[in-house]
């Protein structure tokens, strides 16, 4: 496959922001900052998409960008908003289990890990698995590390979803040509885990009255005793 | 056509329980259509057992040996689980004809559903799909008392059992790559098996590893394994019952699947894999179990304990390995339902969980706890035992005698700590007075579920010795 270097040029802006924003979803101490850096980060993720369909001429991977804006940057953000109560929805200062310097640390570990792992699986000739392939790991790893500092409901739904952005971030370079219906099947999934997540967060809040699941779990252990 | 129509049966009764009914009609509907469904996956797995795979589209639904055994097993699970749920539902959840008790069974049969769907699906992008759609359709069921307790081991199985997918997912894209890298055609069970030889060591067995670390979470595996004792405690029993004897059975078909693919490429390690990640996660369910605090948690461990004597036999490879494996699955999908159930008659009758003198409380509910126990546990001549000691004999047969003598150890020692719980719960003195009467269809639904749990040992009748056989080949190829 031949690559032109403008193409390759723009992915690797593009990859290069994705890393960015994951980072970002692990320090940002706001609710809405959080869900900001996510919509960002599946434009971009978007963005990738079409750079490789323009790039390789597969028109699937069009669809799957248009797929991805629309469901995670558009019906995302608007169903969280109908299930979630406001308040949570707004809350600023989150706290974390780990702070942000220690916190970007683990970050660097992660991504260093994620390019040692990565390199040696990818060709040496095609510079979009090569940019793609590690940048998706490391995004992978990167939220799963949000996932589990984060203290409240909402950003661990959004550190759930960055995780599937990261393998998602891979896949459309290592398997650009993956059936439609598997991508369509995806995305729905994707609205039914936001459903889903956002119900039991609007139970949580209204049963215990609190969204600090640490907290939760805290309360409910000495409840056992 | 069958294979079509399977998966819809639940989806009906769902839709059934959405409109407003009187008495228990809810309840009816689901098992019937779980009995239809039973019907069905029977006849499919006759027709697998003799060797000839059911397919319904090419390429897209279809079920062979390995799909039957999981499907049979699903639609089983999930017969004995709606009769009791007929009995228990009322007596501990919500009134009949309650909102309640539709929302109940309206979940339950979305679950059902999602879980018979996961064995008949070729390509493996649609069973990642499938199973997680198993997971977002329990997460209510877990929950459901919506206590602060059970919403807690919801959230904590959705958001372990979903990293987990999301892991998976990125295994299962790498796999899509090495099979079109390896010129292979379909991405299919099939296809992958076939496309095998020819892909690079190194990429198989990353994704691999992150198939088999992700799916793991939904079996409980170590080091994803921290949500299984909320889950198993706050959840009703008929659901216990299907996350143990039907999605990790699903989940684990998933894995077994891919153990001949990832078998297939020359220095991808994945019988090393297999038996590490099986030994250390019997290992710590055995340590679990020891200071377990009551005996659901124990069954929920012990869940965990056969998991991985499954991966392990799987990681051994062989023939007599693969023939135990399928032995296992089917030996611990069929007690552990029993377990549950039994589980179930216990809370039903005294609603505490400390619980001792059982059987003075209630003798049936304390026989089958006791039965459920013994059975798990691998007590001889029960079927459990027998496949235990099938993978045994194979593991120092393939020369991995320190897998083996591990793994024996292991599980005599959880014999004795699974029986130490049992005891104390069934037998002693009777602390509580006020007994509530068993309904009738949780003794119809114990009966049933207890013939397979005694019988199997004893003898294994031709068309279920057929299947394992059939599905033993599609593991060890």
């Amino acid at each position: 496959m031949v690559q032109s270097a403008w193409a390759v040029a723009l992915n690797d802006l593009a990859g290069g922001l994705f890393l960015l924003t994951a980072v970002a979803l692990v320090v940002v101490r706001q609710v809405q900052a959080c869900l900001a850096a996510f919509v960002l980060e599946s434009v971009l993720l978007a963005a990738s998409a079409f750079i490789l369909a323009a790039a390789s001429g597969i028109p699937d991977l069009v669809a799957v960008g248009l797929i991805t804006i629309a469901v995670k940057a558009v019906l995302l953000p608007w169903l969280l908003r109908g299930t979630v109560p406001e308040e949570i929805y707004t809350r600023r200062e989150l706290s974390q289990l780990v702070n942000v310097p220690a916190s970007l640390l683990i970050a660097l570990a992660l991504t260093l890990a994620a390019y040692l792992i990565a390199v040696p699986l990818a060709p040496a000739q095609d510079a979009f698995i090569r940019v793609n392939l590690p940048i998706g790991l490391a995004g992978l790893f990167i939220s799963a590390l949000s996932l589990v500092t984060r203290r409240e409901a909402v950003p661990q739904l959004v550190g759930l979803l960055a995780m599937e952005n990261g393998a998602f971030l891979a896949g459309v370079s290592i398997a650009p040509d993956l059936p439609l219906i598997a991508e369509l099947a995806a995305s729905f999934d994707v609205l039914v885990i936001v459903l889903v997540m956002g119900i039991l967060t609007r139970a949580i809040h209204e049963h215990v009255g609190t969204t600090d699941i640490v907290e939760l779990v805290e309360r409910s252990d000495e409840e056992e005793l | 056509m069958t294979l079509i129509v399977i998966p819809l049966l639940p989806l009906a009764a769902a839709l059934w329980a959405l409109f407003p009914q009187r008495g228990r009609a809810a309840a009816g509907a689901t098992m019937a259509a779980a009995a239809a469904a039973a019907g069905a996956a029977w006849s499919v797995a006759l027709r697998s057992a003799a060797g000839a795979p059911t397919v319904a589209i090419s390429g897209w639904i279809a079920c062979d040996g390995l799909g039957a055994l999981a499907l049979v097993l699903v639609a089983g699970v999930n017969l004995s689980a709606a009769i009791f749920s007929y009995g228990y539902v009322s007596a501990r959840l919500a009134p009949a004809g309650s909102r309640a008790e539709r929302r109940y069974y309206v979940d339950y049969n979305l679950f059902a559903g999602s879980l018979l769907l996961v064995p008949l699906l070729s390509e493996p992008a649609l069973v990642w799909i499938a199973i997680e759609l198993t997971t977002l359709l329990s997460v209510f069921l877990v929950g459901f008392t919506r206590t602060r307790g059970a919403l807690e081991a919801a959230w904590k199985y959705v958001v372990l059992t979903l990293m987990g997918a999301a892991i998976a997912l990125l295994g299962f894209l790498l796999l899509y790559w090495a099979l079109r890298g390896a010129g292979g055609a379909a991405f299919t069970w099939d296809g992958l098996t076939a496309a095998a030889p020819r892909m690079p060591a190194g990429l198989m067995q990353a994704a691999f590893l992150l198939v088999l670390v992700g799916l793991g979470a939904k079996l409980g595996l170590v080091p994803l394994h921290t949500w299984v004792p909320d889950a198993y405690r706050h959840a009703p029993a008929p659901v216990c019952a299907l996350l143990s004897g039907a999605e990790a059975t699903v989940v684990l078909y998933a894995i077994l699947r891919l153990v001949p693919v990832a078998a297939g490429v020359p220095g991808a390690h994945a019988g090393g894999w297999l038996i590490g990640f099986g030994l250390l996660s019997v290992g710590v369910a055995v340590f679990l179990i020891l200071q377990a605090s009551d005996y659901k948690h124990v069954f929920a461990y012990s869940t965990i304990e056969h998991m991985g004597i499954i991966l392990v036999a799987a990681g051994l490879g062989g023939a007599l390995a693969s023939y135990g494996a399928a032995a296992q699955v089917l030996a611990h999908s069929v007690t552990k339902t029993f377990c549950f159930l039994a589980a179930g008659a216990a809370a039903v009758v005294t609603p505490r969980r400390e619980i001792q003198g059982l059987l003075r409380i209630s003798p049936v509910a304390g026989a089958a706890l006791l039965l459920g126990g013994l059975a798990i546990a691998g007590a001889p001549p029960l079927a459990v035992f027998l496949s235990e000691f099938t993978i045994f004999r194979a593991g120092f047969a393939e020369r991995y005698p320190i897998a083996a003598a591990l793994l024996a150890g292991f599980v005599a020692v959880g014999f004795f700590a699974v029986m130490a719980h049992v005891n104390r719960a069934v037998f002693g003195r009777a602390g509580v007075r006020k007994v509530i009467p068993l309904p009738g269809a949780c003794v119809f639904a114990l009966a049933a579920a207890s013939v397979p749990v005694l019988w199997l040992g004893v003898y294994v009748p031709r068309p279920v010795l057929g299947l394992l056989h059939q599905a033993a080949l599609w593991i060890g190829r």
